[in-house]
C-alpha cells in the first residue's frame, strides 16, 4: 500500500479507471483550454445541460463547486476531491470526467452534462428508469456518478458483458454494497 | 424530506390547518430543506417542549383533511429503506393506502425520542412498541369515534383505505372526517389488538422505496445540499502532516501524509489567510481550528493555505504491536457475561484442548460522501441540520458545546451519505454549531476526505482469546472466551466523545464502571456468548480505554469481531474432531431457527459433507468453502453463510467465487428491501474481510483517502450470490441491517483454511497475511 502521499497523479492513475485518466489529461490541458476560451474580462461562461451559465468563481475552481453552488445541480456529489471515488462524475463533451479535479476553465467551449441533464421523472433516461426498476440504490450518494459514467460507457459499448460493465464502473466506489443492483440496472438499460 | 411537489402543503401549513398535532406551530419546519432559503430562519426564542410524549397517539400520527396520514418517526432513514417499510407497517395497521402515508423524521421537539437509529433496531422497534402499536391504537380510537358518528356498534364496522363503513356500505365516514381540530386523540396502548398475519395486505409486499426516484433524478436533498440564506462555508483544519504546500492558494484538494493524534496547537497564523478572496473568519477554540469564507472553494483554499503548527506527541502504540498493547493495557471495564458449569474442570479432563487468539483492526465507516452539517446560532438559539443517528442525543451535545440550554437548540435530521454507524455526522454537526456561534451567521461545514476517514470514531479493534476442549467423541466439553476492546469516545452525549469536541477542549467521558458479576448472567447482545449449547462456558470481556484512536459503533460493532472469532474457532474445533463443519454446528445447537438457516444455506450452496481441509489441493490456485452462522445478539436474527473462494498460493490473493446466505429476521415487511440489505452486508463484509484496516504510526493516522483505505470494487466481487430469505409472518419483525455482515469474515477464513489447511486469525485477509500463513 502506498503511504507516501507524494505523488497524487500516480495514485489517481493507480485507480485504473479510464475516466480518471481522462480527468487528469483535462487537468493537464487546463491552461491551454482556458487560453482558448479567452477568459474574457467579463468572465467565463459554460454550457451545462443545454443552458449557458456565467461563471462567478475563479477559473481554477473545480467544476464540481461551480455546478453545485452556482448552477444549483445538487446531483453532482463531492466524494474525495482526488478523482478516486467517482461520485462527482459529469460528462464533458460526452466523456465521463471527475469534476472534483477538473477546473471550470476546462469546460469553456465544451458541453457539460450532469445527471439532471440526462433525464427527468417525466422523461427518464433508460438508465434512470432501470435504476428505479431495479431499486439500485441504498443511500444513493454514489448513484449519480454511476449513471453518468454508465451513459458514456453504453454509448461506446452498447452491448456489454457483465465483466465489461464491472470494469467500466471499477473507478466508482459504493459503500452500501449496491453493486449487484447497479450491474443489473446497467445491463437492463443496455437492452432498451 | 421527500415531499417537494408544489401542490403539497408545507408541514407548517399542515400543522396550522389541522391544529393540535404538536405545539410549536409558529416554528418553521422545512419539509423540503432546499426551500429553507425561502423560509424564515430560526426565530429567537425557545423550541417548545423538551420531549414528545410517546404515549399519545397524536405524537406519532396525524390525519390531514385530504386523508393523508403524517407518520412522525424518531427512527430516521439512513439509506437502508426503513421509512418505506415503516410506512408499510403503518398502512397495514391503520388500514390506509400506502400511498396516503408520508414520513416526517427526526426533529427534536416534534418527533418522539426513539433513541439512536442504530443496531438493526429500527423495524424491530417500530414493530414491537413503536409506530405499529401507535397505528393500531389510532385505528381503535377512530373506530370508537366512527361508532358514535354512524350510530353503529364498533364490532359491525369495517375499514378500507381510511374509510369506515357499516351496513354494507350504506353508512360510511372517512378518517379525515372523524379527526377534529385537536388531531388524533387518545393514548397508545401496548395491549392494543394488532392485525393477524393472515390478513396482511401491505406488509410482505416488495414495494418500491420512496426515496430512490429522487436519488436517481438528482432531486434528493442530502444534508450536503442544505442551504440557508446568508450561509457561509467552512472547513475544519485538523492536526495533520500536510503534503508539501503548493505555490498559492488552491481549491483543488490535496492528499495529506497523515494526521497528528493528540497533538496540541502551537501556533496559527491568521495572516496566512486573511487576505485571501472571500475570507471571513478564522475560528480557534483550543485545538479546534476552522476557516470560514463566503464561497465553498474559497474555504477550501483557505484551509489549505492556513499556516498552523502542531506539537506531535507521537502518543500512539506501534501498529505492529497494537494487539499486545491492548492486552497489556489496564481494563477500565470488565464484564463477566457467562460463567456456567466448571470450565477449568471440563478443559482439564478434555481429550483435546485448543487455544487460539483472533484479532481485528480499527476499521472505518468510509462513507462515500464526507459528512456535512449546517447550523445557525444567533440570539441564544441554535438550529442544526444534521445526518445524526440521534437528534436528541446530538441536541444535548450541541447544547453543551454552545453553553445553551437544550430547549434552545433544535436538531433536524437530514439524510447524508450512508453512515453504517457513527461516522463523521455528529462530529461535523458539532463543528458547524461551534463555527456558527463564532461568526453569528448560518454556516455549512463540509468535511474533506481526510477530515472524515482520518478522524472517524472507528470500529473498535479487538483481541479474542479462546480455549475449548473436545471430549473423546468430538463434542465440545468446555468453552472459555476472553475478549478485549480498545475504546475512546463514542457517541455524543458529551461533545468530548468525538474529535471536534475533544479538540475544542471538552472533557472526554470516563469509562463506564464494571458491572457486578452477579446473576442473572446472560447475553451481552454483542455475540460474545456462543449460540451453541455448552454445559461449561465462561465469557469475559475487557474494555480498554486508552487515548489512541477514537472509536464508536461501526456496522455490527463488536458483534462482527466476536462472530468472526467464534465461528473461526468452531471451525478449528470441527477440524480437530475431523467432523464436517455443518454437521458439527448442528450437533452443538438445539436452536431450531439456527439449525434452519444452517440447513437452508447448506442446501443452497450444495454443501458436500466432509471435514476440512479439502483433500487433493496441491496446485497453485486452491479452492475451499467455509460456513459461519450466528444467532444475532441472542435474539435479533438468525443467519448462516457459505463462502467459496480460491487462494492463489503464489500471490496470496483470495478470490471469492460464491456467497450463499440464509436469513431469518421474523416477518419480512419488504422482501426487496431486505434483499437489498443482505446484498449490501455481503459486499461490505467482503470488503472489510479482504481489504480494510486503518493504518497509523506513532504520530497519527495514515489512512487518508481511498488509496490508503481501499474498499472493494465491482470486479473484485463474485458473480454467484444466492440469498434465501426465510419468512415468518407469524413472528415479530427483527433486524436485518447488520446481521449478515457478522458471518462473512468467519465463512471466508474457514474457506481459506479449507483450501490451504492454514488458519488466518487476523482480519483483513490481505495477500501478505495469506502468504505469511502459507509459509508457516
Amino acid at each position: 500500500m502506498d503511504q507516501s502521499g507524494s505523488d497524487q497523479r500516480s495514485r489517481r492513475v493507480a485507480i485504473g479507471a479510464g475516466a480518471t485518466a481522462a480527468a487528469v489529461a483535462v487537468l493537464g490541458g487546463a491552461a491551454v483550454l482556458a487560453e482558448r476560451a479567452g477568459l474574457l474580462d467579463r468572465g467565463l461562461s459554460i454550457e451545462v445541460n443545454g443552458s449557458r451559465h456565467q461563471v462567478q468563481a475563479d477559473p481554477a475552481t473545480p467544476l464540481l463547486y461551480v455546478l453545485r453552488d452556482e448552477v444549483g445541480l445538487k446531483g453532482v456529489h463531492f466524494g474525495c476531491g482526488f478523482a478516486e471515488c467517482g461520485a462527482c462524475t459529469v460528462q464533458l463533451d460526452g466523456k465521463a470526467i471527475r469534476s472534483c479535479v477538473t477546473p471550470v476553465s476546462a469546460a469553456a467551449g465544451r458541453t457539460v452534462t450532469t445527471l439532471e441533464g440526462l433525464g427527468t421523472a417525466a422523461h427518464p433516461h433508460p438508465l434512470q428508469k432501470a435504476f428505479v426498476d431495479q431499486q439500485a440504490a441504498q443511500c444513493g450518494y454514489c448513484i449519480p456518478g454511476m449513471i453518468v459514467e454508465a451513459d458514456a460507457f453504453l454509448r461506446a459499448t452498447p452491448k456489454p458483458t457483465d465483466a465489461q460493465i464491472k470494469k467500466a464502473l471499477d473507478g466508482h466506489l459504493c459503500r452500501c454494497g449496491t453493486h449487484y443492483r447497479i450491474v443489473r440496472a446497467v445491463r437492463a438499460a443496455a437492452k432498451v | 424530506m421527500a415531499i417537494r411537489e408544489p401542490t403539497e402543503p408545507t408541514r407548517r401549513d399542515f400543522v396550522k390547518g389541522v391544529g393540535g398535532l404538536l405545539v410549536a406551530i409558529s416554528l418553521p419546519v422545512y419539509l423540503d430543506v432546499r426551500q429553507a432559503s425561502a423560509a424564515t430562519v430560526t426565530p429567537p426564542g425557545s423550541f417548545g417542549p423538551a420531549t414528545v410524549p410517546a404515549d399519545r397517539i397524536g405524537s406519532w400520527l396525524a390525519v390531514g383533511r385530504d386523508g393523508v396520514v403524517r407518520v412522525l418517526t424518531g427512527k430516521v432513514e439512513l439509506g437502508t429503506g426503513t421509512i418505506t417499510a415503516t410506512r408499510q407497517i403503518v398502512a397495514e395497521e391503520l388500514d390506509v393506502a400506502f400511498e396516503k402515508t408520508v414520513i416526517v423524521q427526526g426533529v427534536t421537539g416534534e418527533t418522539v425520542d426513539q433513541g439512536y437509529t442504530a443496531g438493526s433496531q429500527t423495524i424491530r422497534t417500530q414493530w414491537a412498541s413503536g409506530l405499529r402499536i401507535a397505528a393500531a391504537s389510532a385505528r381503535q380510537s377512530l373506530l370508537t369515534l366512527a361508532a358514535v358518528r354512524l350510530q353503529v356498534p364498533a364490532g359491525q364496522l369495517t375499514v378500507s383505505d381510511g374509510v369506515v363503513s357499516a351496513q354494507g356500505g350504506t353508512k360510511s365516514v372517512t378518517y379525515a372526517e372523524l379527526v377534529g381540530p385537536g388531531g388524533l386523540q387518545g393514548a397508545v396502548s401496548q395491549q392494543t389488538k394488532t392485525r393477524p398475519s393472515t390478513a396482511y395486505k401491505v406488509v410482505g409486499q416488495p414495494l418500491h422505496r420512496e426515496d430512490i426516484p429522487d436519488k436517481v433524478f438528482g432531486r434528493f436533498t442530502y444534508v450536503q445540499d442544505v442551504t440557508l440564506p446568508g450561509m457561509l462555508h467552512a472547513r475544519v483544519v485538523r492536526p495533520a502532516r500536510p503534503s508539501p504546500p503548493r505555490a498559492g492558494a488552491s481549491a483543488v484538494a490535496r492528499i495529506i501524509q497523515g494526521t497528528l493524534a493528540n497533538a496540541s496547537l502551537v501556533a496559527v497564523d491568521e495572516a496566512s489567510v486573511k487576505n485571501l478572496p472571500g475570507f471571513v473568519a478564522l475560528v480557534v477554540k483550543g485545538g479546534f481550528v476552522a476557516v470560514v469564507a463566503r464561497r465553498e472553494e474559497q474555504a477550501i483554499a483557505a484551509a489549505q493555505a492556513l499556516k498552523v503548527t502542531w506539537k506531535d506527541e507521537a502518543s500512539l502504540p506501534d501498529q505492529a504491536s497494537l494487539y499486545e498493547a491492548i492486552q497489556a493495557a489496564k481494563a477500565g471495564n470488565t464484564r463477566v457475561i457467562q460463567d456456567a458449569g466448571d470450565v477449568e474442570a471440563a478443559l482439564g479432563s478434555a481429550a483435546k484442548v485448543l487455544q487460539a487468539t483472533y484479532t481485528h483492526p480499527y476499521q472505518a465507516h468510509a462513507s462515500i460522501g464526507p459528512s456535512a452539517a449546517v447550523a445557525t446560532v444567533h440570539d441564544g438559539v441554535a438550529e442544526v441540520w444534521s445526518p445524526t443517528q440521534g437528534v436528541y442525543q446530538l441536541r444535548s451535545a450541541v447544547a453543551t458545546a454552545l453553553g445553551l440550554p437544550p430547549q434552545r437548540v433544535r436538531v433536524n435530521y437530514v439524510e447524508g451519505s450512508g453512515c453504517y454507524g457513527i461516522n463523521g455526522a455528529d462530529d461535523a454537526s458539532i463543528s458547524a454549531a461551534l463555527i456558527s456561534q463564532h461568526v453569528g451567521r448560518p454556516v455549512r461545514v463540509q468535511y474533506m476526505r481526510a477530515d472524515e476517514v482520518s478522524w472517524e470514531n472507528y470500529g473498535t479493534p479487538m483481541v479474542m482469546n479462546l480455549r475449548a476442549g473436545l471430549d473423546a467423541v468430538g463434542r465440545i466439553a468446555g468453552w472459555d472466551y476472553h475478549g478485549w476492546t480498545a475504546n475512546r469516545g463514542g457517541r455524543p452525549g458529551p461533545p468530548g466523545s468525538v474529535p471536534a469536541g475533544m479538540l475544542a477542549g471538552f472533557p472526554e467521558p470516563s469509562p463506564p464502571p464494571s458491572p457486578p458479576p452477579s446473576p442473572p448472567l446472560g447475553d451481552d447482545g454483542l455475540n460474545s456468548t456462543p449460540w451453541y449449547a455448552f454445559a461449561n462456558q465462561r465469557v469475559i470481556s475487557y474494555g480498554v480505554y486508552a487515548p489512541w484512536l477514537f472509536t464508536g459503533p461501526l456496522r455490527s460493532p463488536s458483534r462482527l469481531q466476536n462472530t468472526f472469532a467464534t465461528e473461526s474457532f468452531m471451525d478449528e474445533l470441527a477440524a480437530a474432531a475431523a467432523a464436517d463443519p455443518v454437521a458439527f454446528r448442528l450437533a452443538h445447537t438445539a436452536d431450531a431457527r439456527l439449525a434452519a438457516v444452517i440447513r437452508t444455506v447448506a442446501s443452497t450452496a450444495q454443501w458436500q459433507a466432509r471435514p476440512s481441509p479439502a483433500p487433493g489441493q496441491t496446485g497453485t490456485v486452491r479452492t475451499g468453502r467455509g460456513i459461519a452462522a450466528v444467532r444475532y445478539e441472542g435474539n435479533s436474527a438468525w443467519v448462516a453463510a457459505i463462502i467459496t473462494a480460491t487462494v492463489d498460493t503464489s500471490s496470496g490473493a483470495v478470490a471469492v467465487t460464491q456467497v450463499a446466505v440464509a436469513h431469518d429476521c421474523g416477518v419480512i415487511v419488504n422482501p426487496d428491501g431486505l434483499m437489498n440489505q443482505v446484498e449490501g452486508n455481503i459486499v461490505q463484509g467482503l470488503s472489510r474481510a479482504l481489504k480494510e484496516e486503518v493504518r497509523f504510526d506513532r504520530s497519527g493516522v495514515l489512512s487518508v483517502d481511498w488509496v490508503s483505505y481501499p474498499i472493494i470494487t465491482f470486479s473484485e466481487l463474485p458473480d454467484d450470490v444466492r440469498i434465501e430469505l426465510i419468512d415468518h409472518p407469524e413472528l415479530p419483525a427483527l433486524g436485518a441491517g447488520e446481521s449478515t455482515i457478522s458471518v462473512i469474515g468467519g465463512a471466508l477464513g474457514n474457506a481459506i483454511f479449507d483450501a490451504t489447511g492454514k488458519r488466518l486469525r487476523t482480519l483483513p485477509f490481505t495477500p501478505d497475511r495469506v502468504k505469511a500463513a502459507l509459509a508457516t
